[in-house]
């Protein structure tokens, strides 16, 4: 294979842009919601634990939405620098959807950001929570619209192709496509584990280190209710999902089974070295019958095998199969702490036990990976379509692109991302350390006016910690 | 034929939100520009303080631009960023360090030096690659159908470069005037020392670009020949801008450069929409031959209209929120 074809150079770059935003946006819609409900329960109970709290969290949600902003700016330009046969043949009906995500979520995440973290003491208490509330229903919006239009390229709807160029039938037909709902309360439920096990991880933290027990108890009670209900709920979203894809996308289920012949009673393996030379697993250990259980609820249920479609019509089976294994093993863990965690607190010892804590805060990074396995699951099972079935990826990609250009943004947006990711991970870690300090009088509120000011510490070890930096 | 045209409706909302954008942001990018030159690191303070609040929305144009045209203009989408590849890669990379250095340049001492740079230098970048931009639209694009077959550095000539020099002076006035605005004291009078500087070197740069555009494009010459009639009050507006802009400057004015660096804006835009009217993709596709489907335009117009009043309204609401000047040292503790 060539090593500066523009489509492979051009597939990692997109896979490594939209993997690297990803992060941000999954944890800030789920901490959005958590701030949200903390400052309504600030509003309704005034209890300065509750405004603590969305003070510390607020000052790291600035910092990971900031970065969110600045590597989903990138994401606008992608489709067209590299992609610009599939955007020019698609505008049509993307075009719309992606326009009205920006006018109905960005501007109202934008300003009321503004508001939620500077405004505290310039506008009324209603208003803030106000702000509060807009700024992540306008994060769940967001993911709607961007959701309808990943959704489409996976179920497409709604539409008709003349000339090579898609246009719309039906609207409604196009954005509800037949795996938005599936891919959106999956999503959605992903982004409330990730919240949920960050906030939960860091309280886990500050109880082990016996800071601000008051604080991180309450916070620790409230989002492992939370997660006991959200947890199990994805076990389910994501059985239903993956029936739908089942149904629609019957050769991404087979790669995700590793599954090479149609077959009645299918194995779940669990473990296997799918080679797509020989078309068939190496190694393979799997329980009989369980795929089909799973994914007709028939014991003897047929599930498509990978050889049904020829070989340039199949995804890459290995990174598809292992992902979908990763992913699924961290929903088990996720469940099984949650449950732990349920245990503990019947119990009375949800707050001392020291094994808990520590788990708590190791899973820290789990929803993270698991998010990402997940998307590598849809993403590079949908290949070699680029809306499936319709527009393959070599159809879609820049004629006029050459092989080091390609290369040179590839690495280009890598060396920008390294910089920044570090000084992010490194500068919310400080914030992490410093804690959110114990329930007392509440402080006057900072007067800057940018998002990442919200938080006052010091960028690097020679910053002083109370007067900011001067 | 339809009663209303809505492809007409939509070059002027794409029209604007890319203006919105090269003003709002202009002055972000300008401010950026102008730092490394303040007087003191008190003065780089109450400038970065004073594009704070508004930087974060006034990019978002950017993204409504990128979205809207493809949602208007595919054409125009699908062939400006292939052919601009690797100038899009600059500019992001720009806006990015930009961003990031804004706000981590507070919380650092020894890595400051590292985010002013960022920050200057990101800026520098962003506006010079938007030149790049502007220099390729008049220059024209290589197409076949509505795919660019172009090389890679197409737009890196010496007339991109020249409009790109111009543009960066151009950011940097709007930047200088937004700072008049916003502070006292010592950066107030730096900046009314360097803006009839600037101010004589962006007059120097469209007399330029007015006089070699035409020279190396027919099209354009034959096109500012045949109309002169109308066309006339587009120069003379701008003359008058910078008239009104220099007596301002002269008489310590505080609001009025802001506004004369607007309206020269206003006019230099509308003289380069008007010089390739009516196409997008010069010199080839036409706005009408660029546009996507009307269906998918009146699906978007609708939002647009409920949504834009909206937008604009709650925008406004949290410029009033945070209305005032800038004191040097209260924007971040």
């Amino acid at each position: 294979m060539e090593i500066l074809d523009p489509l492979l150079l051009s597939r990692i770059q997109f896979a490594f842009v939209i993997s690297f935003h990803a992060l941000f946006p999954v944890f800030t819609i789920g901490l959005a919601a958590y701030i949200a409900v903390l400052e309504a329960l600030w509003y309704v109970k005034e209890s300065p634990v509750y405004r603590q709290l969305s003070e510390f969290w607020v000052k790291i949600f600035a910092v990971v939405f900031g970065m969110g902003v600045v590597s989903g700016v990138v994401m606008s330009f992608q489709f067209g620098t590299n992609w610009s046969e599939f955007a020019f043949a698609t505008a049509n009906l993307l075009g719309p959807i992606l326009s009205y995500e920006v006018l109905t979520a960005f501007f109202l995440e934008a300003v009321f950001l503004g508001i939620l973290l500077f405004g505290r003491d310039r506008v009324p208490r209603g208003t803030h929570l106000f702000a509060a509330c807009m700024v992540a229903i306008g994060t769940f919006i967001s993911s709607f619209w961007i959701l309808a239009a990943n959704s489409w390229m996976h179920t497409p709807d709604g539409f008709e192709i003349r000339d090579g160029i898609v246009h719309v039938t039906s609207w409604a037909e196009a954005i509800f496509n037949p795996s938005l709902w599936y891919r959106f309360g999956h999503m959605g439920l992903a982004s409330l584990l990730t919240g949920g096990f960050v906030v939960a991880g860091v309280s886990a933290y500050f109880l082990l280190r016996g800071r601000g027990l008051e604080m991180n108890r309450k916070a620790l009670s409230m989002t492992l209710w939370l997660l006991l209900l959200v947890a199990p709920a994805q076990v389910f979203m994501g059985d239903l999902h993956g029936l739908n894809t089942f149904e629609n996308q019957p050769t991404k289920v087979a790669a995700m089974e590793g599954a090479w012949e149609t077959k009645q009673g299918a194995p779940l393996y669990l473990f296997a070295l799918p080679d797509a030379e020989a078309e068939t697993n190496h190694f393979a250990v799997g329980i009989p019958n369980l795929a089909s259980l799973i994914l007709t609820h028939h014991w003897d249920g047929e599930v498509h095998g990978l050889t049904e479609v020829s070989a340039e019509q199949r995804p890459p089976v290995a990174p598809v199969f292992w992902s979908f294994r990763i992913m699924v093993g961290i929903g088990v863990l996720m469940v099984l702490a949650v449950l732990w965690g349920l245990w503990l607190r019947l119990r009375g010892r949800l707050y001392e036990s020291r094994p808990f804590l520590r788990t708590l805060e190791l899973m820290i990074p789990l929803p993270f990976v698991a998010v990402l396995t997940g998307w590598f699951v849809t993403e590079i099972g949908r290949s070699p379509w680029l809306v499936y079935g319709e527009i393959t990826l070599s159809e879609g990609v820049t004629p006029a692109l050459s092989g080091w250009m390609a290369l040179t943004s590839l690495l280009g947006y890598v060396a920008v991302y390294a910089i920044i990711f570090t000084a992010g991970i490194y500068y919310v870690t400080r914030i992490v350390r410093a804690g959110p300090g114990e329930v007392g009088p509440v402080e006057e509120p900072s007067h800057a006016k940018r998002p990442f000011s919200a938080a006052d510490i010091p960028f690097d070890e020679d910053g002083d910690f109370t007067t900011g930096s001067r | 034929m339809e009663l209303i045209d809505i492809t007409v409706i939509w070059m002027g909302i794409i029209g604007l939100s890319v203006f919105m954008y090269v003003l709002l942001d202009g002055l972000d990018l300008g401010i950026g520009i102008l730092y490394p030159f303040a007087p003191d690191e008190q003065s780089r303070d109450t400038l970065m303080n004073s594009v704070a609040p508004i930087w974060d929305g006034n990019e978002t144009w950017l993204i409504l631009g990128g979205a809207g045209l493809l949602a208007a203009f595919p054409a125009v989408y699908a062939i400006y960023l292939p052919a601009l590849y690797l100038g899009v890669f600059l500019m992001l990379a720009g806006l990015i360090f930009r961003g990031v250095a804004f706000e981590f340049r507070f919380k650092s001492e020894r890595t400051r030096p590292f985010w002013n740079a960022a920050f200057a230098g990101g800026s520098l970048l962003a506006a010079a690659a938007q030149g790049f931009v502007v220099g390729t639209y008049i220059q024209g694009f290589e197409v076949e159908g509505y795919t660019y077959v172009g090389g890679p550095l197409d737009w890196l000539t010496p007339f991109t470069t020249f409009t790109a020099l111009s543009l960066v002076i151009g950011y940097a006035l709007l930047g200088a005037a937004w700072g008049i605005l916003k502070t006292e004291g010592i950066t107030q009078r730096w900046l009314y020392r360097l803006a009839p500087w600037l101010l004589l070197a962006l007059t120097l740069c469209l007399v330029g670009i007015s006089t070699w555009t035409p020279l190396t494009q027919d099209r354009i010459m034959a096109h500012w020949l045949d109309n002169w009639t109308v066309l006339w009050p587009l120069p003379a507006l701008g003359a008058g801008a910078v008239i009104l802009y220099w007596q301002a400057l002269r008489r310590r004015w505080e609001l009025v450069p802001f506004f004369a660096g607007m309206a020269l804006f206003v006019t230099v835009y509308l003289g380069l929409l008007v010089s390739q009217w009516p196409y997008m993709v010069p010199p080839a596709i036409t706005f009408r031959e660029a546009a996507s489907d009307p269906q998918s335009q009146l699906f978007l117009l609708l939002g647009v209209l409920f949504l834009l009043p909206v937008i604009l309204g709650y925008t406004a609401w949290t410029y009033w929120v945070f209305r005032g000047k800038v004191q040097a040292g209260s924007g971040y503790h």
